[in-house]
């Protein structure tokens, strides 16, 4: 089992690298003059846009810019906003909090539906109910999140007026973040109806964000457990007379479930990526939105230290799900020691 | 006693909340995050209407809904008769605001307005370099470091502006947001404790809002300024709600979110205005949208060529089909109908496929290269279909055109380039009222190689520009940029597409707020309806 840990924290560090360098180079390689985003439309002398291009740095080759950055980057310096002046990390943490609690909820909601409505399907297969499941799992899974969340907004909250349309907690209410999270900072402001309207304010961004990996749970739910229900031991339980539900229940799920974890790990990255647009949609304070907003001003600090930061922290929840696995699954632990 | 104490409680709820809808609240949901808030080093207009138009305020103002200026924290200014020196007469007793952060001791006097413009031009200011990579842009765009000699305080109510030259849109320029006057107090406390970053932060103004709160990315909270020197606003809390989702935006005011919105998508307009409960005021932009020809390059060096491609153009039915009916006018000069000088005498240009074939074809024009963006702007929202449009009344003449979509930022780049080769589409927003901010930045020869995509460069009209800068008589300089239109005309260095109309739909609660011509989104003269 330790072998098995420090194999894979050991692989960790060409990932890192590998992240550096994509996230160095993805920016770079995005059309456009960082300093000229950054002068607004009035641009900037020939003059002084020589002397920004040199105080920068871009005018130096690209590989000895890379390494003054994985320098900076080792240092643990994560520079500055070329926008804001403000430092990345400060930005950073202000804003992820917005976009874990949009992530949690979301996950919960795509795990709640995804799970049962996976175990459903496989138990139906091959009815109506589970080719309809599958295929309405098939549409989430195709949706595109922008044009998705346009639509929830403009029917739940334009039409029907059922759900706010866009931001974090009403207006009405002022507070000053202390956690971060607003479901946890109205609690401890013991206002009960910022909680109510912080609560409300989840409900159409977690149902778009949502959307994607509860589509992929469910489907991988139903090939799992269509997967242990041809096994023997399931034949077994049910020729010993147990009740469908209890072999489903006992004997299936806690097997199917296992690849399910994985899977729903995986989801922490595709939440990443959704939270981007999800978050822009929704006008949702968090890092997908900062980072979409820095792409357009190519705030390279920002851009490349802010990819390398949510790298690192999908790349920490992956590990975490695979030493999970080892632990709910005796088959890993067994092969790797 | 029980009795006394429930009659007491109920007096005070309902005084709590008689005084809770008494507050008069506004919410702008504004279309992006503020970099922060020094409007001397900030570039775009949402940067500025959430520090320069909120909490700040200029020597000179420019009035509600129009370009020209009024009194600000200066009472009265003089101009010397060489136009080399500018005398402003503070206005006496004027407060800075008083936060959990900082409390003044003393009121606005000419240091702080010598710190203001120092600040931005004195390398050895201790406040030049505050932040990582400070730069002061407008400042810098607006030439101001080659005009201005030094700021000098006459007395604590009186301080002088020194030019190297004479600068006639000088004034306009001080009214315009980077010349926001700033607490040198306050930066010295700043110094002192060691926390200069916070000047972008946590922000002291003269204003009627004072700053409260900012949620990243989020929200941004004001108050009224009580002892604003021009008397506290109407409203009490101003509160802007950042939504950079167009969409999202629309339906935030339908859903009675906001009050108040900037940018709605011009295809939204005409359901917005049938909207009982809303208004959408609309005023002309001050903005032209224009397709520079390279007068270097051939075949666009030949004017009787420009001439002829322009001719070959379907104006009107272009405007309409690329901002939608009445939602832009077609443009004949390069500054709008709403600013002085204009030149309405300037003929309308001739829609003529015929003549323009028969010129094309005897000049030997068969192919020209067109260029196109990928941002939408205010004065041009596609340029990939105004460029199509473009491409088929030229295609009907007998010439090709190949059009070139380039990202926004290196689009800039590759049209400025000297030898780039047929017609770049582009436009302007204007800064400060002035024909100057239009002629001179983007058509003067001193523009060649940033703004002037035409590369043009005519000793006639840099005569009248120059000339135009030096005059001090506004009649007289109207006539020097009258001229200015009428060269225009002749050589066509571009095809003027449009100047559009900006639109801001609002709840009806909303009383009082005027449209602004530079696009500022003000909101000191607004009330609420109870």
């Amino acid at each position: 089992m330790l072998k098995y840990i420090l194999n894979r924290l050991l692989l960790v560090i060409p990932t890192l690298i590998g992240i550096t360098i994509c996230s160095f180079g993805f920016v770079r390689l995005i059309p456009g003059d960082p300093i000229l985003a950054l002068s607004g439309e009035r641009g900037v002398t020939a003059e002084r846009y020589a002397m920004l291009v040199e105080k920068y740095g871009f005018d130096r080759p690209i590989w000895e810019q890379y390494f003054r950055y994985l320098g900076q980057v080792v240092r643990g310096d994560f520079g500055d906003s070329l926008a804001t002046h403000r430092p990345v990390v400060e930005e950073f943490l202000k804003l992820f909090p917005a976009t874990v609690e949009l992530g949690i909820f979301a996950l919960i909601f795509a795990i709640a539906i995804g799970v049962p409505a996976g175990i459903f399907a496989a138990v139906k297969r091959g009815t109506w109910l589970d080719q309809g499941l599958m295929g309405t799992a098939l549409v989430g899974y195709s949706m595109p999140i922008f044009w998705w969340g346009l639509l929830m907004i403009i029917f739940f909250s334009g039409y029907l007026g059922w759900t706010p349309v866009s931001g974090r907690i009403g207006l009405q209410f002022f507070m000053k973040p202390v956690t971060g999270f607003m479901l946890v900072d109205s609690l401890l402001a013991g206002n009960f109806n910022a909680f109510v309207s912080a609560l409300r304010h989840l409900i159409l961004p977690t149902i778009v964000l949502g959307t994607i990996p509860l589509a992929v749970i469910a489907r991988q739910t139903r090939s799992a457990m269509l997967e242990v229900m041809g096994e023997d031991y399931v034949r077994t339980a049910r020729a010993k007379g147990l009740s469908g539900r209890r072999v489903i229940g006992l004997h299936a799920l806690r097997n199917a479930l296992i690849p399910v974890v994985t899977t729903i790990g995986l989801q922490v990255g595709v939440l990443m990526g959704g939270a981007i647009l999800t978050e822009t949609i929704f006008s949702w304070p968090g890092i997908g939105r900062w980072l979409v907003d820095s792409i357009y001003k190519r705030d390279y600090a920002v851009v490349q230290n802010g990819l390398l930061i949510v790298a690192v922290i999908v790349m920490i929840v992956n590990l975490v799900v695979d030493l999970l696995y080892a632990v709910i699954n005796p088959r890993i632990r067994v092969q790797s020691s | 006693m029980k009795l006394m104490k429930t009659l007491l409680m109920a007096t005070a709820m309902v005084a709590v909340a008689a005084g809770a809808a008494q507050a008069k609240q506004l919410i702008y949901c504004s279309e992006a995050s503020p970099k922060h808030f020094d409007p001397a080093m900030a570039t775009g207009g949402n940067d500025f209407d959430a520090s320069a138009r909120t909490i700040y305020n200029r020597l000179v103002e420019f009035k509600h809904g129009a370009t020209e200026l009024e009194p600000g924290l200066a009472d009265s200014w003089e101009i010397s008769a060489d136009g080399l020196e500018y005398t402003f007469k503070l206005h006496p007793g004027t407060k800075f605001q008083t936060t959990d952060y900082f409390t003044p001791t003393r009121d606005l006097n000419a240091d702080d307005v010598v710190f203001s413009f120092e600040r931005q031009f004195k390398e050895d200011n201790p406040f030049h370099a505050y932040l990582a990579d400070s730069q002061y842009e407008y400042y810098e765009a607006m030439a101001m470091p080659s005009y201005i000699k030094e700021v000098v305080k006459v007395d604590d109510l009186t301080v002088k502006i020194v030019l190297n030259t004479p600068n006639s849109p000088m004034l306009a320029n001080l009214g315009m947001d980077f010349a926001s006057i700033v607490s040198k107090e306050y930066a010295d406390k700043l110094i002192a404790s060691g926390t200069e970053t916070d000047f972008a932060s946590k922000p002291v103004g003269t204003g009627p809002f004072q700053y409260v709160d900012y949620q990243l990315d989020s929200v941004i909270r004001y108050a009224a300024f009580p002892d604003y020197f021009k008397g506290k606003v109407a409203l009490d809390d101003l509160i802007f709600a950042i939504t950079p989702d167009t969409t999202a935006r629309t339906q935030r005011l339908l859903a009675g979110e906001c009050d108040i919105m900037s940018y709605p998508s011009p295809t939204d307009i005409a359901s917005l205005k049938e909207n009982t409960d809303l208004v959408v005021l609309d005023q002309a932009g001050l903005n032209v949208g224009y397709m520079s020809y390279n007068t270097t390059v051939a075949p666009t060096d030949d004017v009787e060529v420009r001439k002829a491609l322009s001719m070959a153009i379907n104006k009107p039915a272009l405007v309409e089909a690329l901002f939608g009916a009445g939602n832009a006018e077609p443009a004949k000069n390069l500054i709008p109908p709403t600013m002085w000088s204009y030149n309405d005498a300037t003929p309308e240009q001739e829609y003529n496929p015929e003549k323009a074939k028969e010129i094309l074809a005897a000049k030997g024009v068969t192919e020209i290269e067109l260029w196109a963006s990928d941002r939408a702007r205010s004065y041009n929202p596609a340029f990939a279909r105004s460029a199509e449009i473009i491409q088929q009344d030229w295609a009907a003449v007998g010439v090709k055109a190949t059009i070139n979509t380039v990202e926004w930022t290196q689009y800039r780049i590759d049209g400025a380039k000297s030898d780039r080769p047929g017609a770049f589409q582009i436009g302007w927003g204007g800064d400060n009222g002035d024909p100057d901010n239009f002629f001179a930045v983007l058509f003067g020869a001193a523009a060649i190689g940033t703004q002037n995509y035409s590369i043009w460069n005519n000793a006639e009209f840099e005569k009248l520009i120059k000339d135009g800068v030096l005059e001090t008589d506004q009649a007289k300089r109207a006539a020097i940029y009258v001229k200015a239109q009428e060269l225009m005309t002749a050589e066509e260095p571009a095809f003027l597409m449009a100047h559009s109309t900006i639109y801001m739909p609002m709840s009806k609660k909303v009383l009082g707020y005027t449209m602004d011509p530079l696009a500022m989104h003000r909101f000191d003269n607004v009330d609420v309806a109870e």
